[in-house]
């Protein structure tokens, strides 16, 4: 299954190969044009009915994680984390240690040597370390070099009513998307592309946007969600099982509120559900895209997941074919020159 | 079977305080081959017997390993579903932030531990540990649903396979003390190849996480002359003081104090340096907090050792130990018994 092969894979920002290895092998024989520009960014073009206008669809390739920084005395890893992590989800946890995935866990002091006080404050990163079972510094130089990214080891799980578990799914779930789309929708013209190290500061998506130079941009992402009962609701940015998460505003883009209402209509037109994304924190590829060269105009849409940036996020599988569907939906109204 | 084959089918299997049961035919199948008498008592210990060479009136000794492990508890249900859970045993709320669990309702469910994102946090709050009340359990499904699949008080245990790591090292949840009761099953292998005199059962003790009762109802049904809990101890890492801890890969801790025995520990060491085992010495002056100070004080009170295998990051979900401490552990458990004889005894027990 695709989901599960994105998501088991280690893409940590700047180190995204083996992600796009599974990308390229699925899509090479889809696209007219494909090529790899010098980040490593995907860039590619499907050739249907000539449009008056250029679009892009965006999905960055990246995760967040961790990296090695140092090897101590007895052979345990000091690390740092590379994108957003929240060093609280850390504690208790298994992860993969560079290209050969070493194993290794990220312990905690015993409870019962800990003072009260101790465990109500959260642990810094400089406090952590990984254990691979080396018995010496000497043992574990010979398997790791610092620098090495390390990823959350976590499989692809599906469960209770139609939901999945997994790492990373923000955003393979974007890259699943954007591979299904690319595959499935041949008679509309459009620039597909993958981008590295979103997580890290959008690092990529500027320069592919200067090579692409669209109209018209839609950034495929799995966004933050979180919908407690007790919670009022502007307080809750998405909710699950709710279709797709139509942004309104982040720290990197005010979006274009045209374009968000041809969306809304299209979603209505065609009986789709959707919702607004209602939180101004975040930000992603957007923010470089639509200010890249003369500018653009960029819409994102996202797959609501729980627990997000952590080993065990969730997203629903009726959002995804939701989000899917809208996709697919705007695509055509593009071919129709109506966007 | 192989003692680690056992070890990981144990730590995957899933029994928390009270629960053990779900384990029990694992250990019955695998010690069976190897005993002369198995049982199950009352409360789920599970007692096996490996008979001396000599006449009747043996010495007993009883070895306790318990197979129970800390976990969670399902104490409320959310309009939206989410489980509110409490916790079994001692846990650090921090170890338990974003982790897989399974929930042992009608049946076994999936699920994720999450909290209020970071995103949505006042920054002040980035600090401070998320408390285990502020935690929720996302199974997936709508209230209605949960509540016809789990009921309040319905136990819930980390989701973790053993991991193997570099070498003889492993990583799993339950190792505390799973990884004990592989020790009692290295024995009973060893001691098929050992002529000793004493009666020797081997008992996977219930509950010791939250009352030691299984070991003090054990105890009290088989009397022993000597009882010896084999357990874990704190291993070294770096944020603790070493004169806490023992190191991995360096052999058992024999624990010093008021709950072991004197003239029993200095046997026990002794045993260990004419067959070259290695050990390290783990001081504990008052109640051990295992088995052993149930055994104690049973009956008019039970000589008692204690044996600890090295285990970093104990009560996490990622308790790692060596291998061969637990190799090393038998290897000193089937000496000392075979060293003690039904006439040596009085001696030994003499203050």
């Amino acid at each position: 299954m695709l989901l599960k092969r994105l998501t088991e894979a280690s893409g940590v920002s700047g180190n995204e190969k083996e992600v796009r290895d599974i990308i390229i092998s699925e899509i090479k024989n889809h696209v007219d044009s494909l090529k790899i520009d010098r980040l490593g960014n995907i860039i590619t073009y499907k050739k249907g009915r000539d449009t008056s206008k250029t679009l892009m669809v965006t999905a960055h390739m990246d995760e967040v994680g961790l990296m090695v920084t140092d090897i101590d005395s007895i052979g345990l890893l000091k690390f740092t984390t590379v994108g957003g992590v929240d060093k609280r989800i850390l504690v208790s946890k298994p992860v993969a240690v560079g290209r050969d995935k070493i194993k290794g866990v990220i312990g905690a002091k015993p409870i019962h040597l800990q003072k009260r006080e101790e465990w109500t404050r959260a642990l810094n990163i400089n406090e952590l370390y990984i254990d691979i079972g080396a018995k010496s510094k000497e043992e574990a130089e010979r398997l790791v070099n610092i620098g090495d990214y390390v990823s959350f080891y976590s499989d692809y799980v599906e469960f209770g009513d139609g939901l999945v578990k997994a790492k990373a799914l923000d955003n393979r779930v974007g890259c699943n998307l954007l591979i299904n789309l690319i595959k499935e929708v041949n008679d509309i013209s459009f620039y597909g592309v993958f981008t590295v190290m979103e997580e890290i500061g959008l690092v990529g998506s500027g320069p592919a946007a200067y090579e692409v130079n669209p109209d018209i941009s839609i950034v495929l992402e799995g966004t933050l969600c979180y919908d407690m009962p007790k919670l009022d609701s502007h307080l809750i940015p998405t909710y699950i099982n709710k279709g797709p998460a139509i942004s309104l505003i982040d720290r990197t883009t005010v979006f274009n509120a045209t374009l968000r209402n041809k969306i809304i209509d299209i979603a209505e037109r065609n009986n789709i559900p959707y919702q607004y994304r209602k939180t101004s924190m975040g930000g992603n590829d957007s923010g470089k895209i639509h200010i890249t060269k003369g500018g653009s105009i960029t819409t994102t849409i996202s797959v609501p997941c729980r627990y997000i940036h952590s080993p065990a996020s969730v997203m629903s599988q009726s959002d995804y074919n939701n989000t899917y569907a809208l996709l697919k939906a705007i695509l055509a109204e593009f071919e129709r020159e109506e966007l | 079977m192989d003692t680690k084959t056992l070890l990981e089918l144990l730590c995957n299997g899933k029994g928390v305080s009270g629960y053990e049961y779900t384990i029990k035919d694992t250990i019955v199948s695998a010690f069976d081959k190897y005993s002369d008498e198995i049982s199950v008592d009352n409360l789920g210990n599970v007692l096996a017997l490996k008979k001396g060479s000599t006449k009747e009136d043996n010495i007993k000794i009883m070895l306790a390993g318990h197979m129970d492990e800390i976990g969670l508890m399902v104490k409320d249900i959310e309009d939206n579903g989410f489980i509110r859970f409490t916790n079994i045993g001692g846990i650090d709320p921090r170890t338990i932030l974003g982790q897989e669990v399974i929930v042992h309702g009608k049946k076994d469910l999936f699920g994720v531990v999450g909290s209020k994102p970071p995103h949505l946090q006042d920054p002040s709050e980035h600090d401070k540990a998320i408390k285990m009340e502020d935690m929720t359990i996302d199974i997936g499904y709508s209230k209605e649903e949960v509540e016809k699949l789990v009921n309040i008080g319905d136990t819930i245990t980390i989701r973790r396979e053993l991991l193997n790591l570099q070498g003889d090292r492993v990583a799993s949840k339950a190792l505390d003390d799973r990884a004990g009761i592989a020790v009692l099953f290295e024995c009973i292998k060893e001691l098929g190849k050992i002529r000793h005199e004493a009666d020797v059962y081997f008992v996977s003790t219930v509950q010791e996480e939250v009352s030691m009762a299984g070991a003090l109802t054990g105890a009290y049904k088989i009397n022993p002359d000597i009882g010896i809990a084999v357990d874990v101890g704190f291993g070294t890492t770096p944020e603790l003081s070493k004169s806490d801890t023992i190191e991995l890969g360096k052999g058992p801790g024999i624990t010093l104090g008021g709950n072991i025995h004197p003239r029993l520990r200095q046997k026990l060491t002794e045993v260990a340096r004419e067959y070259n085992i290695p050990f390290q010495m783990e001081i504990s002056p008052g109640p051990t907090g295992t088995d052993a100070r149930a055994m104690q004080i049973t009956r008019e009170g039970i000589p008692s050792l204690c044996l600890s295998i090295p285990l970093r990051y104990m009560h996490t979900s990622v308790e790692v130990i060596d291998m061969v401490d637990i190799k090393h552990t038998a290897k000193l458990l089937a000496f000392f018994i075979a060293s003690i004889s039904n006439d040596s005894l009085e001696g030994l027990l003499c203050y």
